[in-house]
């Protein structure tokens, strides 16, 4: 199958500081990321915070402009487009962001929110519009009667369920979902995820799910990708990332998401120390200073992301 | 029978705003004991953390506390003279908050402030303080006590704050540690090592934790018994493993069904209908029946009590009312 979207090589470096009286930092947020991405397929991403997941989101549709690398989105070099090309690109490719309250301009209502897109895109205007719009809210769950109410008056849900409204307006193929979820109950955040599935399956929407919370993205996505300091240290099926873990931080991860089954005794492997800051990130395996199976070879040899069978990758210089 | 530390009876709490009178807790109740985690989860405002503040007096105004007893050495908390309530607070009754970067003060180092801390409670001289504030670091786990005491809170990670911030909760030799959230703003590998400390403060020391948190998972995996708390009021309580084995509040099963896990994977959530209600207008009746799928006119009407189904597990739903389990 081919991919929709490719990543090669992909990095992001952020400089801080400069001037006359500082150094000048560079923050290593992601460092030669490679990534295949397919149609129709949901791939998560999970890792800590400053990991770099939401930095390949927002990379990969080119909300920022890498350091170095590429992107090809239906084999096209994204990061060579002309500004208008971009533009009409981006009907294709959307995103929905962590925090509704954030996200969303206090000051438009419902109906200004959801058809920005659609004025800036397309020749609608007038009933078509408001048309369409209507129909946008009732696929995500909110009703006509919303139209012109602004976001104060809504929940925490019902803003995400506008943010994907606006998101789904200009029928993209490729929705960069960043921590969608997040902000939201447990009780609310079940109803979000069966929204995006519903909609995945209806519209064929292939999804980049990032987030935090392992359970989550176990339960929604097909692949996994795992995360740590700028680099995708595993790469695999759900299954395979949850049942075949290769690499030690991914077993980390795992054995210290507390699960909710009081019964469910396990050993926990507890790491040690921090997240390295991405301003100065440890030499060879940005993972050994943590790691409980570190070999002298981890110190100085950056490990490569290898297959192992059956497409699933890992970095680790333990897995041969 | 073992005695309990703290008793909570009938706990009722208001905050007088401008939209009208917010109803934070309606008639919460619960004992902690010692050497026991408590854990009492619920969603966005449902009261937990407001619980938590009124146990220390620390109920902020426009908010307060209208009606019940907080019982702590048979003493109700709430009729103490502020002196006395002042030399408990931080002293045998400690809390830890949600965001150490918030709650330690950025322009001490965190000697400094435990020092504070220690000097405020006992009359010991600062070189004394220094050296217990030493011990305390290193009973949390800190690797370098002498260095820490000299760092200002930004030089530290998160992980590294909540542990000072434990520190110092538990430098007067607190009994009782109310803890608000304490992991919420770490990552999970930091969370687990933050856990699995509190855990072992409780086994080793003896101390009661009240485990205020959102997270179901560390709620299963830390505490002994739980209280779930929505609108302001007590559905349902008992030891954890009854919780999520033999739950029997529609909220609780709810709540547990809509947690996304691996089993579930393919299929759609259960998902609890509608949102959590505004403080402001909380149904009469039962809080949850308008989004409960067993709701009838008694629910609608009339108010459940908190009745015991089985040893130590209790629940507040007219499904298991008198003579119907």
């Amino acid at each position: 199958m081919n991919a929709l979207l490719q990543a090669r090589q992909l990095t992001k470096h952020f400089s801080l500081g400069g001037g006359w009286w500082h150094r000048r930092l560079t923050v290593r947020a992601l460092e030669w990321v490679d990534l295949d991405i397919y149609p129709g397929e949901t791939l998560g991403v999970v890792g800590e915070s400053g990991c770099g997941k939401t930095t390949l989101g927002r990379c990969l549709i080119r909300l920022i402009e890498p350091t170095f690398g590429e992107v090809f989105f239906r084999g096209e070099n994204l990061l060579k487009l002309d500004r208008a090309t971009l533009r009409q690109r981006r009907r294709e490719f959307q995103m929905v962001f962590q925090n509704p309250y954030l996200s969303l301009d206090p000051r438009m209502n419902v109906l200004d929110l959801v058809e920005e897109p659609l004025r800036a895109h397309t020749d609608l205007r007038g009933r078509a519009l408001a048309d369409r719009v209507t129909e946008l809210l009732e696929r995500v769950g909110l009703a006509r009667e919303h139209l012109y109410r602004y976001p104060h008056e809504f929940s925490g849900g019902q803003l995400q369920r506008i943010a994907i409204a606006r998101a789904l307006a200009l029928n993209p193929v490729f929705v960069v979902l960043d921590e969608p979820t997040s902000a939201l109950d447990v009780s609310v955040q079940a109803q979000i995820l069966n929204l995006l599935k519903e909609l995945q399956v209806e519209l064929g929407l292939t999804y980049l799910f990032i987030s935090h919370d392992l359970s989550v993205v176990q339960y929604i996505s097909d692949r996994i990708a795992v995360m740590y300091l700028g680099r995708i240290v595993e790469l695999g099926t759900a299954e395979q990332i949850f049942s075949n873990a290769r690499h030690p931080y991914t077993q980390a991860l795992l054995s210290s998401t507390p699960l909710p089954d009081p019964q469910a005794r396990r050993s926990r492997i507890i790491l040690p120390g921090d997240v390295p800051s991405p301003l100065n990130p440890p030499p060879g395996c940005s993972f050994h200073p943590r790691c409980f199976q570190a070999l002298p070879v981890c110190a100085t040899d950056e490990p490569r992301l290898i297959d192992v069978g059956d497409n699933h990758f890992v970095a680790c210089h333990r897995v041969r | 029978m073992r005695e309990p530390l703290i008793s909570v009876r009938d706990l009722r709490v208001q905050f007088h705003t401008y939209a009208g009178v917010v109803n934070a807790l309606n008639g919460v109740s619960f004992d902690l004991y010692p050497g026991e985690v408590f854990g009492l989860v619920g969603e966005t405002g449902c009261g937990k953390s407001v619980t938590g503040l009124a146990l220390l007096q620390l109920i902020p105004p426009p908010g307060e506390i209208v009606g019940g007893q907080i019982l702590y050495c048979g003493q109700d908390l709430r009729t103490l003279p502020p002196a006395q309530m002042r030399s408990l607070r931080g002293g045998k009754i400690a809390m830890v908050f949600q965001d150490p970067a918030a709650a330690l003060n950025p322009v001490f180092t965190v000697g400094e402030q435990m020092e504070m801390v220690i000097r405020q409670h006992r009359r010991v001289s600062r070189r004394d303080a220094r050296r217990q504030a030493a011990e305390m670091l290193r009973a949390v786990g800190m690797p370098d006590p002498l260095r820490i005491l000299n760092a200002y809170p930004h030089e530290l990670s998160g992980g590294m704050q909540q542990r000072v911030m434990i520190a110092i909760a538990l430098s007067s030799g607190a009994e009782v540690l109310v803890a608000d959230e304490p992991t919420t703003a770490l990552d999970v590998t930091i969370q687990a090592q933050i856990l699995d400390l509190l855990v072992s403060l409780k086994k080793e020391r003896g101390i009661a934790i009240l485990l205020i948190t959102h997270n179901l998972g560390v709620v299963a995996e830390t505490c002994d018994r739980v209280g779930v708390l929505y609108a302001g009021s007590v559905m349902e309580m008992g030891p954890t493993t009854a919780i999520f084995r033999e739950m029997k509040h529609p909220y609780t099963q709810g709540l547990l069904a809509a947690i996304p896990h691996a089993e579930r994977r393919g299929r759609f959530l259960s998902a609890i209908p509608g949102s959590v209600p505004s403080g402001l207008q909380i149904p009469p009746g039962c809080p949850f029946h308008p989004r409960c799928a067993f709701a009838w006119d008694e629910c609608r009407n009339e108010i459940p009590s908190l009745l015991p189904v089985d040893e130590g597990h209790w629940v507040a739903c007219h499904l298991y009312g008198r003579g119907r389990r």
